[in-house]
């Protein structure tokens, strides 16, 4: 194979402060990658611990004080810290530049200062979190939010902090796209994984506002007895859970539509093949990110929702599934005909498409009004929403991991643990939360320290799954950092994809390309060879 | 049919006049939800086992969709998930519309705990019992965070918050005791807010109800309204007076100094009572005091059940 190129954006300069200080969107997206590996980790460890608990139906190993701070650290971590910044910040950062031929974001200070922002942001909320100690949830729902005796204000400020580098990211995103796409990149020929993170940074930037301006009321309410969603003092508790989903709801999309992106590169690469529809692709993610503004109320079905609210806010949600399904048939659609090699990153996606269906299709039940009834607030509820963020947007994130892995280090891993490790995560994951669709259809609501002893085998099922599928996440660890020192030389292209990211050494040089980049062979167009290439 | 279904899903007995229908859309989507999986599986290795990458670097034709084909997709998947939500629809709006002759229980909730009074007066904690084959409308409040009352049995839950008051209802069919869960997170003992609805026949109820404190519900209600001094500005006889009167106004189209017009309904005013500056009847000045956390649950179900008897 050939050498790794010497001019690297990592060879460049290694001092400690090249990396602090850099302007490099490459390695702005590295330092989030290994920032959100961190979290990803400590998340799943508090999963694990969750799991652990719910053994048994009484105290198996915590009070439920300690249980219930638990799932709060669980769900903040995953959430605010993890699955929202997770593809866009790591992958989009490091590639999206590359994806439209320009050397950098438009704003590499403010791309510095995002990741910068970000990471204080984190570190305020796991101190708050881990000091004071937070049993609200990640939803914050006043008025416990405003009276519960735990450090509320000052994780509300952190998530403020780390909505503040959202922001920053989302608008460097859509600049650069508008402005700094390479003479002759039209935009119905960006590579699908752009177009997709250009959507999420639309939602990123019109929602994040709400978000903070909640949290500051929260917190003034916590602070100051303000009374603006506590009834004590005249508030409405409806109005804070109306503002709260209108961020959080597109939030889903924010963690989604990244993922669906790299499912749209990954599947043309391995099958070699061009998508499906190129078109039903793009639009149907502008268009999930158009709806999903308008879908916040079904979360609030049994809240208190006047009917005609409730009725139009399901029907507007089971557009969100028509767009998604419009993408499923496309992705599988686009196999046909194609070239098929079934490597660790397309192993992932086919997990991916398996759990996004089924968590998409209990969407539409919970949709289905009447069902959501039932449903709210129990078990179901949390497989289902684990089925899209966790089989969505974790399973596309190391699908991400393993295919851009040559691109970032110039080094391949091995295929076999790969494969072995993507069939524990996926079939970990199904143990873990099939059961969990079970015990909601039984009656068994969710943040329950402790549980009716009728529930106990499904929950036993449930926990064993989380062994699994910690035990593949561990695997994937292992042998990523292996490969990052010992792994083969990957050459530049070691899919011979077609996307334009390939098109340069991997890695990449400070500033993307050594020459010009051409885009005169379409980012998925496998009918030609493409320059240099041996066929 | 349906209850092999509820045991293979692990639902429980269906034991309100909602559960089959909701448990017959339950089934029908998750049938669609496996054929169209099952489909998409048998399409997805059908293309892996036909289309698996032979030769190191082939080239391959272009195969694109025809705009005809995800027209055609859109609209039948458009056409499918608005069936559903019809259907689901449907049985929402029968699940969130009480009938007139429904017998109404007020349920108030704390941190941890479920109090529930019934018109007469008499009230219990954690139990609640309800004659079968009779619809009963719950009126819910809490007293401090949100709480949400949930009988998996019935398929009901409704959020109770404080500061509001919102209805739901059911018709229980079969008796029995069935576990009532608070299913919205409310504090350290929040998976021990438990309560069980107790359904009996219909003769045990009415036995059960006389052998109560035994007050008429409407004499109970002047007594609170003498009591707690509303008469002072409520008439009872149409008469006028500071407030509007008390009589002909249950279930009257309200118009509001804002222009809206609300059905005075339980939930209407029993929030009227606590909260009264929430909703100005056009014509008057606001005027009333508030009387939450003043006004036992139980003294506001009996004005309305006042009202609702001087009509």
């Amino acid at each position: 194979m050939t050498a790794i190129p010497s001019q690297t954006f990592v060879a460049e300069e290694t001092s400690i402060a090249s990396w602090v200080f850099t302007l490099d969107h490459k390695r702005v997206g590295v330092l989030y990658l290994f920032t959100l590996l961190a979290l990803l980790a400590l998340g799943g460890a508090f999963a694990m611990a969750i799991r652990l608990e719910h053994l048994g139906p009484g105290e198996t190993l915590m009070s439920p004080m300690t249980y219930n701070r638990l799932f709060t650290l669980h769900g903040v971590t995953m959430v605010w810290l993890f699955l929202i910044p997770s593809i866009p910040s790591a992958f989009g950062n490091f590639l999206l530049p590359i994806m439209v031929g320009a050397k950098d974001v438009a704003f590499p200070r403010l791309n510095l200062a995002s990741y910068w922002v970000f990471a204080a942001g984190s570190v305020v909320v796991l101190v708050s979190m881990f000091a004071g100690g937070i049993d609200t949830g990640w939803t914050f729902y006043v008025p416990y939010a405003a009276s519960s005796p735990t450090a509320v204000p000052l994780a509300l400020i952190g998530i403020f902090v780390v909505g503040v580098s959202t922001i920053m990211t989302g608008i460097n995103f859509i600049v650069t796209v508008h402005s700094l796409r390479a003479p002759g990149l039209g935009w119905m020929k960006l590579p699908l994984f752009v177009w997709a993170i250009y959507a999420t940074s639309v939602i990123q930037v019109l929602a994040t506002p709400v978000l903070g301006m909640v949290l500051v009321l929260v917190g003034l309410d916590h602070a100051l007895a303000f009374g603006l969603f506590d009834p004590a003092h005249g508030g409405d508790p409806l109005l804070y859970q109306h503002l709260f989903w209108f961020y959080s709801h597109p939030a889903v999309y924010i963690m989604v539509l990244p993922a669906m992106g790299v499912v749209s590169e990954v599947i043309p690469t391995f099958a070699r093949k061009n998508p499906y529809s190129y078109g039903a692709i793009v639009y149907s993610s502008l268009g999930i990110a158009f709806v999903g503004f308008l879908t916040w109320g079904h979360h609030m079905f049994v809240a208190g929702l006047s009917r005609f609210d409730a009725g139009a806010f399901g029907l507007l949600s089971m557009l969100v599934a028509v767009f998604s399904a419009i993408k499923v048939f496309n992705w599988v659609f686009t196999l046909k005909r194609g070239a098929i090699a079934l490597g660790t990153p397309l192993l992932h996606v086919f997990a991916f498409l398996v759990l996004f269906f089924f968590g998409g299709m209990t969407g539409v039940a919970v949709a289905a009004t009447s069902l959501d009834v039932h449903w709210h607030d129990t078990a179901f509820v949390v497989a289902h929403f684990h089925f899209v963020m966790v089989g969505g947007t974790l399973t596309a994130f190391l699908a991400a991991l393993h295919y851009w892995f040559p691109k970032m280090t110039g080094r391949l891993y091995p295929e076999r643990p790969g494969a072995i490790a993507a069939v524990l995560v996926f079939a970990g994951f199904l143990l873990t939360f099939v059961p969990q669709f079970l015990l909601g259809n039984a009656g068994m609501p969710r943040r329950y320290a402790t549980y009716d002893p009728a529930f106990q085998g499904l929950q036993r099922i449930s926990t064993v799954g989380s062994w699994v599928l910690g035990a593949g996440m561990l695997l994937i660890a292992a042998y990523l950092a292996w490969s990052l020192f010992r792994g083969a030389r990957a050459g530049d292209n070691p899919w011979r994809s077609r996307s334009f990211e390939w098109r340069t050494p991997s890695p990449p040089p400070k500033e993307n390309f050594v020459r010009p980049p051409r885009f005169d062979v379409g980012a998925y167009d496998y009918t030609r060879p493409l320059e240099g290439e041996d066929e | 049919m349906i209850e092999l279904f509820r045991r293979l899903v692990r639902l429980p007995p269906g034991a309100s006049s909602f559960a089959d229908g909701v448990d017959r859309l339950h089934a029908a989507l998750l049938a669609s939800t496996l054929v169209v999986g099952l489909f998409l599986l048998v399409v997805t290795v059908r293309f892996v086992v036909r289309h698996r990458r032979k030769s190191d670097a082939p080239l391959t034709e272009r195969v694109a969709s025809s705009r005809r084909a995800e027209a055609a997709l859109a609209l039948f998947v458009t056409v499918a998930f608005v069936a559903f939500w019809i259907v689901g629809f449907a049985q929402y709006g029968a699940m969130t519309a009480p009938p007139a002759d429904a017998e109404t229980i007020y349920v108030e909730a704390k941190q941890w705990m479920w109090k529930f009074s019934y018109a007469d007066g008499r009230s219990t904690n954690d139990v609640l019992t309800v004659p079968a084959g009779r619809p009963i409308k719950l009126v819910l409040t809490s007293r401090d965070v949100v709480h949400s009352f949930y009988v998996p049995a019935f398929r009901a839950k409704q959020d109770v918050l404080p500061g509001r008051f919102t209805v739901t209802w059911f018709n229980a069919t079969t008796p029995g005791t069935y576990p009532i869960w608070c299913a919205e997170y409310c504090g350290v003992s929040h998976a021990a807010m438990f309560g069980s609805v107790v359904v009996v026949p219909t003769a045990d109820y009415d036995t059960w109800r006389r052998s109560g404190p035994g007050e008429d519900a409407i004499a109970r209600g002047r007594e609170v309204a003498t009591r707690r001094g509303c008469v002072a500005c409520h008439s009872l006889d149409g008469g006028p007076a500071a407030g509007p009167t008390l009589r002909g106004l249950y279930g009257a189209a309200r118009p509001l100094a804002d222009g809206r017009i609300v059905v005075a309904d339980d939930a209407y005013l029993a929030r009227a009572i606590v909260e009264p500056n929430a909703d100005v009847v056009a014509g008057f000045q606001p005027t009333m005091p508030t009387y939450h956390g003043i006004l036992e649950p139980a003294e506001v179900g009996a004005l309305v059940e006042l009202m609702r008897g001087l009509r």
